[in-house]
């Protein structure tokens, strides 16, 4: 995540006002209520502190408050009790527009509006702060770079653009005012599952740049998990069940609706917080594959094992390009002698790969998910380094529960 | 063909004045309709009673209309300003109704965003509820035209100059080619005032013209949403 550890530790050196600050609290919920009609509250008696510089995401079930509690921030739904500050000031104190310039807000459908081009939607802002247009254009281009769009783009309408162009330009726009304070209801769900993660991966980039405090609303606990430095879980009725680091909430759920809706997959879900270095790593029985034929020469590349069909128990082979990098599996029995073109037939499919310095979770996947049972470890460049077996990484996950245990950090008890 | 070149000058001289008489009503109803449909909906009561008082209004007989005014106004029987009030109470019961279907049609998504990114109240309905509702403004706008250049014409009963002159003329002399100049002259006038509307409303959204159609894109065709009847 964006801070080095050092960072969220209470500052102790002032060397970096920025950082000194980050981890302090930047907005707070005081005894918050919202009732939309008299009777039962959407937000009850909320009492949350949002840490500066940090990413604090709001999960729970449709209809428990979330979009409330967030619209309360920039006053698009004004609170019936308690107060929220920001920065230590009261915002009911702050003109609205004055105060929702000072935060950009991303949602669901972007909202970006189709009768401005893309780069005089990401000028918005900036133009009603009465930045010059030259330079506000200047800022939008740079910004569209930013988010991994092409300057060109800028001179398109949003119907012209895909889904998740329309959510980047989004992000552009809410950061072009350069606000210490970031909104973000739901902004990736309407996207596939395969842009969804590259644009959690940009966001996490950025955040790392940018160390935004960044607000975020989603229903997906993976999302929640993935992208919180701290996770509230709502529960209906807007009542924060539990807040906590999204390690310790997938560990230790305080009550029955906050282990409910973190799910049934929870104990897979939390091996994304142990890593996965300790799991040993074995050499591939690979062979090296030309795109339709065994090649001559085995695989001379680190971690890789030239070896003859059946030499490892499985009799399953890793077929690798020149490079070494993974192509799929031979199964057993189907591949014939060196150079023959037709030997082997098509390759099966990989399963997914194990990076290295992923966690548990990804080892286990990678195991669990290769034909031959075997997970395929690459490095940084997505070479093959070799193979992980899955009883290992099972044993690795326990003894990662054991360290747990010895430090007292147990569902039960906490240190 | 001959009678048109000869009077020429007159057929001109009436179609300017027709003119006159349509365009400067439409302009004012919508200074006057948008702000109107505007307080409706920020005023369910307020709004009830605009579209009902715009209802009433418009079921008062034109003729009477133009009789009546010259006593409220104090204006004389024969003033072009009879006309263009009348017209533009017409044209505002009208338009208030389509400008508020027009308002509504913008989506919620867009002028919520709008707010978020720090719009005032006032400068957000300039800049992105008023433009984004030219399409459907305009369907209820061109209807508005039609019907104006149409109702210009009972003007001529009372003597007021436009090319309804050609109907009462035509008829009092019992010649018709008068007559046929006359309806051709007021449908080439209502053409041209359409065109001239569909050009500046092409104009106005330049959004909805984008020639490459992404995947998302939606048809570039104003919704025409259908507008009562007009009786002229
Ligand atoms: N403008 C409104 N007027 C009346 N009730 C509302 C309004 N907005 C929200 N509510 C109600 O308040 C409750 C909380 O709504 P909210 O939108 O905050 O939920 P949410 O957690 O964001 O849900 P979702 O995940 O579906 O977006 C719901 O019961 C909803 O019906
Ligand atoms: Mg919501």
């Amino acid at each position: 995540m964006a801070a080095p550890e050092a960072v969220r530790s209470p500052a102790g050196n002032a060397a970096n006002q920025t950082i000194s600050q980050a981890g302090s609290a930047m907005v707070q919920f005081q005894g918050v209520q919202k009732a939309y009609q008299a009777g039962r509250p959407a937000v009850d008696n909320l009492n949350l502190s949002i840490d500066a510089g940090r990413i604090t995401v709001f999960v729970g079930p449709s209809g428990c408050g979330k979009t409330t509690s967030l619209r309360m921030i920039n006053r698009m739904v004004e609170p019936t009790a308690g107060t929220i500050t920001v920065g230590g000031r009261d915002i009911s104190t702050i003109p609205a527009h004055q105060l929702r310039r000072s935060m950009g807000y991303v949602m669901q459908s972007a909202g970006l509006l189709p009768h401005r081009t893309v780069l005089d939607n990401v000028t918005t802002v900036l133009r009603l702060n009465r930045v010059p247009r030259a330079a506000a254009r200047a800022r939008a281009a740079e910004l569209l770079e930013t988010v991994g769009l092409s300057a060109d783009m800028g001179k398109r309408y949003p119907n012209q653009l895909s889904g998740g162009q329309q959510q980047r330009v989004g992000v552009a726009r809410a950061l072009a005012a350069d606000p210490p304070i970031l909104l973000m209801d739901e902004p990736f769900s309407a996207v596939d599952p395969v842009v969804r993660a590259e644009l959690q991966q940009e966001l996490l980039r950025l955040q790392r740049e940018l160390a935004k405090t960044i607000i975020f609303v989603t229903h997906d606990i993976d999302e929640a998990t993935l992208l919180g430095d701290k996770v509230a879980v709502f529960a209906t009725g807007g009542r924060v069940a539990q807040y906590a680091d999204p390690e310790e909430i997938l560990r230790a759920p305080v009550d029955d609706f906050v282990a409910a809706f973190v799910g049934r997959d929870r104990g897979f879900r939390h091996l994304s917080f142990s890593p996965g270095a300790s799991v040993p790593v074995h050499p591939a029985p690979s062979v090296a594959w030309d795109g339709a034929a065994l090649m001559d020469d085995g695989a001379a590349a680190a971690g890789l094992r030239p070896e003859a069909p059946g030499a490892d128990g499985s009799g399953w082979r890793l077929a690798v390009d020149g490079g070494g990098r993974p192509l799929g599996w031979l199964a057993p029995g189907t591949a014939g002698t060196p150079g023959t073109a037709e030997a082997g037939g098509p390759l099966v499919p990989g399963g997914s790969l194990f990076h290295a310095g992923d966690p548990l979770r990804n080892a286990l996947d990678a195991a669990l998910s290769s034909p031959s049972g075997l997970g395929v470890a690459v490095d940084g460049d997505g070479l093959v380094q070799g193979v992980v077996r899955a009883p290992e990484v099972l044993a690795a996950i326990e003894a990662a529960r054991e360290s747990r245990t010895a430090e007292g950090q147990t569902p039960e008890g906490r240190g | 063909m001959q009678w048109f070149l000869a009077n020429l000058p007159q057929v001109l001289a009436l179609s300017g004045s027709h003119l006159v008489q349509a365009v400067v009503p439409l302009a004012l109803s919508v200074v006057i309709a948008v702000p109107l449909a505007q307080l409706a909906r920020l005023n369910k009561g307020l709004g009830a009673f605009i579209l009902s008082a715009g209802s009433l209004l418009y079921t008062v007989p034109s003729l009477a209309l133009f009789v009546i005014l010259p006593g409220i106004l104090g204006t004389k029987i024969l003033d072009f300003a009879n006309i263009i009030v009348a017209l533009t109470i017409y044209a505002v019961a009208l338009l208030v109704r389509s400008t508020l279907d027009a308002l509504n049609s913008v989506d919620d998504g867009v002028r919520q965003s709008a707010t978020a990114m720090g719009f005032r109240p006032l400068q957000r309905f300039l800049a992105v509820d008023l433009p984004l509702s030219v399409p459907v403004l305009f369907s209820g706008l061109r209807v508005i035209s039609v019907s104006n250049i149409s109702l210009v014409t009972v003007g001529a009963l009372l003597g007021i100059p436009s090319l309804g002159f050609f109907f009462t003329d035509g008829l009092q002399r019992n010649f018709p080619t008068e007559i046929v100049v006359g309806i051709v002259g007021t449908l080439v006038l209502a053409l041209l005032m359409d065109l001239v509307l569909v050009l500046l409303q092409r104009l106005l959204t330049p959004w909805l013209r984008t020639a490459t159609p992404a995947p998302t894109a939606p048809t570039a065709t104003p919704t025409t949403a259908a507008q009562p009847g007009v009786a002229a």
